[in-house]
């Protein structure tokens, strides 16, 4: 492969911008106004979950919430361009992609509610559990890869990670091994400018996040995070290269964080109005709603129905979450090894008869 | 370096083997050889493992025999080593990786805690990763710095984590097949100055229980529970009391997690007296933790309280110190004659 075709280009790859304006690029094909109809449903779904959960945590119902408040285009593209046997390693800032990838909203807040430490099954819509250590699922989506090569499997592998990540070891090390494997792995780094209060330019001196691909001999994509299109685009060229066996891609998408890391963080403390206001006019969702709109492709009655429907999985998601099922104690030694050991059927044992006789103290 | 050891690892055999004299690192190099041969899905890579065979020659022969598929070379990265063998267990596959020295596994210590121990607890059982680590650990053959590490701890004090340590090449063989078929990940960890011991491998024997201690010798008088590289050191002690009338029975752990309770105990409770033996400083280890168990659990059968023979609360010794460092015959004789044997 030439160096050349490793860099990214000079500006992000940008469809409709922000006014929601069509950008023809003849390197990267539009998505047709179905798919990108279908995807603004899925937008305003992933809004509304955003805005959901940060209700929940203000009611004391969930423990914490990363919002994706902002990056949603960056969510629903890293779903949309996945076949239904490939795999996606999300983080904790990823519960809308899970969701979007099919996992049952409730399932997919069992973290954050604090009731277990992963809540779906991984192996049902092909879901890693989410992972909160940065980078590191990135080596495990390589070599989840690596195993899938080996077992015949024809998938590939989306992980995901943010900006600060790249600053991790971890980061480095799975596409070294990516792309000296030559395996079928697609990484998305949205770039929300933040790692909780530390802004990008202290993360890096590369020109670019997508720079970093070429010193793996692997393709380097620079693509405007809040244009659903052009994510598309970029991330269903660079899944058709893996799935044909041209290794792995990274694709580095610009977007923000609207909201703080969570809502134990005060991002006032380290960034200005003044900065985010301009982020308010890229969102993801307007641009679209607009492009649609100017194409046909959306009327007024679609609209409502969106916002409808995501009205209704909000509604389930709050009365499953408002619904207090306790979590099982002795689920803390359940799981720990396929079997117990002595000891932990010893501590299981011991909780029990503790929670036996706070229960018949208080009969 | 001088570690390197040119031991011709013995290429396994299609017949049915008859019981044969090996080194433990042969036997190791048996183990992965039969397991890659019998279970497709097991899978080994490192540093140096593929041509080379491992500084060790643990893995001599196999890329030869099975291919660069199943026996390969990875960039030099440990996290990336565990990292990678984390997510192809997850994908059906039986990784089996080399940690090229104890103290080079420190990279991959955020993977083997935050992830290679809690996956099957964060899904409640539904991804379990069936992946070892392999790991030359622990002193005894000169080595430079970062190459005596006695990091046992580290692991046993990480739940979701299997640790297990073989001190006879019977056990490593039996101990390596019964890790590869484990449910759970298993950090195996090799006494690498027992690599060229030798002994009889039967590799038709039933393949020991992970869990389960070895008596591995009977004694009356006082009990030495060790494991790993101190097992030899417990069994000359023994022997030398024995020339002076003493009878020391001494427990290989094998295990350290699960840990054996049951045999330890009832072995204690039969002497009365212990000694627990290992290499690691003696501070917040795992021998601590067998003192703190046997003398909880056997309190009532105890004549003297329960001593440990450990390293120094030092940095591993440069190899021309080492001899002061490691525990030795004279010193576990010196905590068992600390036994209070006059208030029997």
């Amino acid at each position: 492969m030439h160096a050349d075709d490793l860099l990214p280009g000079d500006t992000p790859v940008g469809l409709i911008d922000q006014e929601g304006a069509s950008h023809p690029d003849d390197r990267h094909r539009m998505p047709t106004a179905d798919t990108l109809l279908d995807g603004y449903r899925q937008l305003v779904l992933a809004r509304r979950i955003n805005d959901q959960a940060d209700a929940l945590v203000r009611q004391g119902r969930l423990a914490v919430y990363p919002s994706s408040h902002g990056q949603e285009a960056c969510e629903v593209a890293a779903a949309m361009v996945l076949g239904e046997q490939d795999w996606l390693f999300p983080t904790y800032r990823d519960t809308v992609a899970v969701i979007a990838r099919g996992v049952d909203p409730f399932e997919a807040f069992v973290l954050l509610r604090g009731d277990w430490h992963s809540g779906y099954d991984p192996h049902e819509h092909y879901v890693a559990p989410q992972s909160t250590p940065l980078a590191t699922q990135l080596l495990h989506a390589v070599g989840f890869a690596h195993a899938a090569r080996m077992r015949g499997e024809d998938i590939v592998v989306l992980a995901l990670c943010g900006d600060g990540a790249t600053s991790e070891g971890d980061f480095h090390e799975a596409l070294n091994f990516a792309a000296v494997f030559h395996l079928p792995v697609v990484f998305l780094v949205q770039n929300n400018g933040y790692a909780i209060s530390v802004p990008l330019r202290r993360q890096t001196a590369a020109p670019s996040l997508a720079h970093k691909g070429i010193g793996y001999g692997m393709r380097g994509r620079l693509v405007d995070g809040n244009d659903l299109a052009a994510l598309l685009a970029v991330l269903g060229e660079a899944v058709a290269e893996a799935r044909d066996g041209g290794g792995p891609t990274l694709v580095e998408a610009l977007t923000y964080r609207m909201k703080s890391h969570t809502n134990a963080d005060d991002a006032t403390r380290y960034r200005t109005d003044d900065e985010v206001e301009p982020w308010r006019a890229r969102d993801p969702l307007l641009r679209l709603r607009t492009w649609l709109t100017a194409e046909g492709a959306l009327t007024p009655g679609d609209d409502a129905e969106a916002h409808a429907h995501a009205e209704r999985v909000a509604a389930d998601l709050r009365s499953a979450i408002m619904t207090d099922a306790e979590p099982r104690p002795d689920d803390l030694f359940a799981h720990v090894y396929a079997s117990p050991t002595p000891q932990l059927r010893e501590q299981a044992a011991q909780l029990a008869a503790e929670r036996a006789a706070a229960q018949e103290a208080t009969r | 370096m001088t570690l390197m050891h040119d031991a011709p690892a013995e290429r396994p055999a299609d017949a049915v083997p008859a019981p044969a004299t090996l080194t433990m690192a042969q036997a190791l190099n048996r183990a992965l050889s039969d397991a890659l041969a019998t279970d497709p899905s097991v899978v080994v890579f490192g540093e140096d493992v593929g041509p080379l065979g491992g500084v060790f020659r643990i893995t001599d022969g196999l890329t030869a025999r099975f291919g660069e598929d199943r026996c390969f070379d990875t960039p030099l990265a440990e996290a990336g080593i565990v990292g990678t063998a984390v997510g192809m267990a997850m994908n059906g596959m039986r990784p089996v990786v080399e940690m090229q020295f104890d103290a080079f596994a420190y990279p991959a210590f955020e993977q083997i805690v935050d992830h290679v121990a809690k996956m099957g607890n964060r899904t409640k059982g539904r991804m379990r990763l069936p992946l070892v680590v392999r790991i030359p650990y622990a002193g005894g053959i000169g080595g430079v710095e970062h190459h005596s590490d006695s990091s046992e701890a580290y692991y046993v004090h990480t739940p979701g984590l299997t640790v297990v340590s073989p001190t006879t090449p019977q056990d490593a063989y039996g101990l390596l097949r019964a890790a590869i078929a484990h449910p759970d990940p298993v950090i195996f960890l090799e006494p690498k100055k027992l690599y060229w011991a030798t002994g009889e491998v039967d590799v038709q024997a039933p393949l020991p229980e992970i869990g389960r201690a070895r008596v591995a010798r009977e004694g009356t008088d006082a009990t030495l529970i060790a494991y790993g590289p101190s097992v030899p050191v417990a069994l000359a002690a023994a022997e030398a009391a024995a020339e002076e009338g003493r009878s020391l029975g001494v427990i290989d752990l094998r295990s350290l997690v699960p840990f054996d309770d049951e045999t330890v105990c009832t072995a204690v409770r039969a002497t009365g007296r212990a000694v627990v033996i290992a290499e690691a400083p003696g501070f917040a280890s795992m021998a601590a933790e067998i003192a703190a168990r046997v003398s909880e659990r056997c309190f009532h059968h105890l004549l003297a309280p329960v001593r440990r023979v450990t390293g120094f609360d030092t940095p591993f010794a440069p190899p021309k110190l080492e001899k002061f460092y490691l525990p030795d015959v004279d010193r576990v004789l010196d905590a068992v004659d600390a036994l209070q044997w006059e208030d029997a």
